[in-house]
């Protein structure tokens, strides 16, 4: 199948691809062990999805702050981004 | 008895799924591709890295029609869902010939397509031809919204509060009639008042309707493009420019794909970031109530 009308570049194809990998792994730890609404430093209570959902959208919102705020190399807010969403999954 | 796990059920949204990833998750990831690239045609690409969105994030107009969104949507919310309520609050219930002509007359303006809307509004609101601009004259008001930018607001705003009141009534009307007349007799042999009887029995039982009314509209409202195209073309300068219009004017009449699809993105995102907090926060209130 020709995809080129999709204008794939290298980095946006590892970033579907680490999207893709997350939300099966996602899956499998749900199978394995089912999920529980819990309550963390967050004002709701959440499911494992949500936490996630939080993560990424923050560190959505983490990157364009840093390429709005600073000439800094984005690599510094991919490790922000990477520890919000960590620190979310686990106390949020 | 216990119930049977069966999960052969989730087969059945397959169908949804793929047509959920054509016509959505695909186009939107070629968007993100189109947003890290310098497109000059079919196959002549090339990539610019975060360029786009340096760009987009320093851009004063992007902010201002950013700003012009946020204040339109809240005010939108703000006119539209208490005026909805009332509205269904006043409607005649059971069945009627009042009631039937009641709920036609509220889908009326629902079935009009926007383009049409932003016509009738463009012509209602004119000094020379038009009823609404011609009765403004004749009190002594010089309303013309072609130039005079609080006008523009004005008319734009009252468009769409008379385009879109009558869903939050019409889904209001349905929460409410979905109340048992046990609630209500309840309510009257312990003396409730009108106040109580809204608050703590009508209000809580609109919950469900009202976290999609206010979705459905915040998010028609944050993404409004044609009725103010049509009836202002974004002026008089750039004060009716909402977001929508701004990204066209980028993507189809400069042709600058790259940087509309980065705004795009961003755009996309502040969306997501509204309708989650306004989701959380209405599904989660009175959750405390319901236990």
């Amino acid at each position: 199948m020709d995809l080129q009308w999709m204008a794939w570049t290298t980095p946006t194809a590892l970033f579907f691809i680490g999207i893709a990998i997350m939300l099966a792994g996602m899956t499998v730890w749900e199978v394995v062990s089912p999920t529980a609404e819990a309550k963390g430093f967050l004002p709701m209570r959440t499911t494992r999805g949500d936490r996630l959902f939080i993560g990424l959208l923050g560190s959505a919102f983490i990157h364009l702050g840093w390429l709005a705020a600073t000439t800094v190399s984005l690599w510094g807010a991919l490790a922000v981004s990477l520890v919000w969403t960590a620190f979310v999954i686990r106390f949020g | 008895m216990d119930k049977v796990q069966d999960n052969r059920a989730w087969f059945l949204i397959i169908p949804v799924f793929l047509i959920v990833a054509f016509s959505a998750v695909l186009p939107l990831m070629t968007v993100v591709n189109y947003s890290v690239q310098e497109i000059f045609g079919p196959g002549q690409t090339f990539f610019v890295g975060t360029e786009w969105f340096e760009s987009v994030l320093a851009d004063d107009r992007l902010h201002d029609a950013l700003v012009r969104q946020i204040i339109y949507s809240l005010a939108v919310l703000a006119i539209e869902i208490p005026f909805g309520i009332l509205i269904a609050l006043g409607m005649p219930g059971g069945r009627s010939a009042r009631t039937s002509l009641t709920l036609v007359l509220l889908a009326l303006p629902l079935l009009i397509p926007f383009n049409v809307v932003g016509t009738i509004w463009q012509i209602f609101g004119r000094g020379d031809i038009g009823l609404l601009g011609a009765t403004f004259r004749a009190i002594g008001i010089d309303y013309n919204y072609t130039n005079n930018s609080a006008h523009a607001w004005m008319t734009v705003l009252v468009m769409d509060v008379w385009h879109w009141t009558s869903l939050v009534a019409l889904l209001c009307y349905a929460g409410l009639q979905s109340i048992p007349p046990a609630f209500y007799q309840a309510a009257k042999i312990d003396g409730a008042s009108k106040w109580a009887v809204f608050r703590y029995i009508q209000l809580p039982k609109m919950r469900g309707v009202l976290i999609i009314a206010v979705l459905l509209r915040f998010m028609d409202s944050f993404m409004i493009y044609t009725e103010p195209f049509v009836l202002t073309g974004g002026g008089p300068g750039n004060s009716t420019t909402f977001l929508s219009q701004y990204l066209t004017q980028m993507a189809v009449g400069q042709f600058d794909i790259g940087r509309a699809a980065a705004f795009s993105i961003i755009y996309f995102l502040i969306v997501l970031l509204f309708s989650f907090v306004f989701y959380t926060i209405i599904t989660k209130t009175g959750e405390g109530e319901k236990k």
